[in-house]
């Protein structure tokens, strides 16, 4: 195993970079990375509409989550490789392609996750703030936002957990993320497949945990004499 | 000061506010009682825009309130609302809670909100828990904070719904110590409470309520010794001695 790693070692964590494109375990790592970033600001954006009391707002993002919610990600990632080229006109790279899958299919179940937090609140908070003269919007930040952040924690942890995991499925447009490297290496090794998933399982495992853990930490920071009133 | 000019709002088909007219002078404290289900929660909060109204008018100083082209957060800015269950932000100390609105809305600086929240802290008898989380407090104390977050945005009208009807019994006097000192003052104050002795102390006049109606208007004092409306004697022999008309409890 270690002569696997020996050898291949620097492929799977860059890829063909510098002689290629940049690969392997830091495509994964710029993806999901970008994808947590731009997803969670779309989720805000999303659940804000969805509990919105306009329905132009409402319907058409209620629409969207029922649908997305309702489609595997795969096919997602399917529609954005062969259906955003169509409509921009542009050829667009795969990374872009997974990236567009990713913030959109994550970005509603962030919503989901967002609503959850923001109902769960009880609304006299929302009355107390916007009787001290305060506008929805500022009420949402500095009042609702911050207290449903810290409830929903866990689970937004959970989503980005996922995400990280999904960028795996880059492999189906080939995209030369973690996984596919892995298996690039694995047809050329061919006798080796059980090695070589075991590394690319222990390298997701080792990405997801520490962001469990690292969430495991600020929730404990967080909950410092902030209980429940 | 505020004046309400055949105020209606129904639920669906249930009439909440039924004609309501009355006027509140500047510096009058007015309590407002009446059974539960009487609309007189949701007549303060129609006092703020916190509930809409289907017809009539709502003036403070002379401004249709509910007229749409007011501005709801300018108008709220210059109202003070406790609520029966403080609703204070959990996720701020009791000096962020009371500097948040001045900072932001008064456009203060940093010193001058402390200095004012620190102030009427003091008023309220916590400047020591100024750093302190609302769930490290009572809920006298909480209350409390929450009269200070209110006068915080220095309202000429302050407006208080059950305030004490969330608190352990041994808490009241405190709260209603604060919303005294307030009133004497010469605050203008409309208070839903059945805090008989806050009325006869303060009040300059108790409005009674059931169904959507005021029944009755008066001082304290005729009000609670000689009230005329047949379900304000009922209501205050309620308070006095629950038993007695509704005889023992029995099985069922």
């Amino acid at each position: 195993m270690l002569d696997i790693i020996h050898n291949y070692g620097l492929f799977y964590l860059i890829g063909q970079y510098p002689n290629g494109p940049l690969g392997g375990l830091a495509m994964t790592l710029i993806l999901a990375a970008l994808a947590l970033v731009l997803a969670f600001p779309v989720g805000v954006l999303l659940a804000l509409c969805r509990i919105s009391p306009y329905r132009l707002l409402r319907l058409p993002v209620t629409g969207l989550v029922y649908v997305l919610r309702g489609t595997p990600l795969l096919m997602v990632i399917f529609w954005a490789y062969f259906l955003l080229p169509t409509l921009t006109g542009q050829r667009t790279d795969q990374f872009g392609t997974m990236l567009a899958a990713l913030v959109i299919f994550d970005g509603v179940y962030l919503a989901e996750i967002i609503r959850a937090g923001i109902l769960g609140l009880p609304r006299g908070q929302m009355e107390s703030s916007r009787s001290l003269g305060f506008s929805y919007l500022a009420t949402m930040r500095l009042v609702i936002m911050p207290q449903a952040f810290r409830n929903m924690l866990p689970s937004l942890v959970n989503q980005f957990v996922s995400t990280i995991k999904e960028t795996s499925l880059g492999y189906i447009i080939s995209l030369s993320e973690v996984s596919f490297v892995a298996s690039q290496i694995s047809a050329q090794l061919l006798t080796k497949p059980v090695q070589v998933y075991a590394v690319l399982g222990l390298t997701y495992f080792v990405m997801c945990f520490s962001l469990s853990r690292f969430a495991f930490w600020l929730e404990r920071r967080l909950a410092v004499r902030t209980a429940e009133v | 000061m505020i004046k309400l000019k055949n105020v209606n709002k129904w639920y669906g088909s249930y009439h909440a506010l039924d004609d309501i007219n009355e006027t509140v002078a500047k510096g009058e404290v007015v309590v407002v009682c009446g059974p539960s289900g009487s609309g007189k929660s949701t007549m303060i909060r129609t006092l703020n825009r916190l509930e809409a109204i289907q017809s009539g008018n709502i003036f403070i100083d002379g401004v249709d309130i509910h007229d749409r082209s007011v501005s709801v957060n300018a108008l709220r800015s210059g109202i003070g609302f406790v609520f029966q269950q403080f609703n204070l932000f959990p996720h701020l100390t009791v000096l962020e809670n009371c500097t948040l609105a001045p900072r932001r809305l008064r456009k203060l600086g940093a010193k001058e909100a402390d200095d004012l929240a620190m102030n009427l802290l003091d008023r309220v008898g916590l400047a020591h828990k100024a750093c302190a989380y609302p769930s490290e407090l009572s809920g006298g104390q909480q209350q409390r904070v929450a009269i200070a977050r209110a006068l915080a945005m220095n309202p000429p009208v302050m407006l208080f719904d059950e305030p004490t009807s969330a608190l352990d019994p041994e808490m009241v006097g405190e709260v209603l110590q604060a919303m005294k000192s307030l009133a004497k003052e010469g605050m203008t104050m409309v208070c839903v409470t059945h805090e008989m002795g806050f009325a006869r102390e303060v009040a300059d006049r108790v409005i009674f309520m059931d169904q959507g109606k005021v029944l009755e208007r008066a001082t304290p004092e005729s009000f609670f010794q000689r009230p005329e409306h047949p379900r304000a004697q009922r209501f205050l022999s309620d308070i006095r001695s629950p038993w007695v008309e509704s005889g023992m409890p029995q099985a069922c």
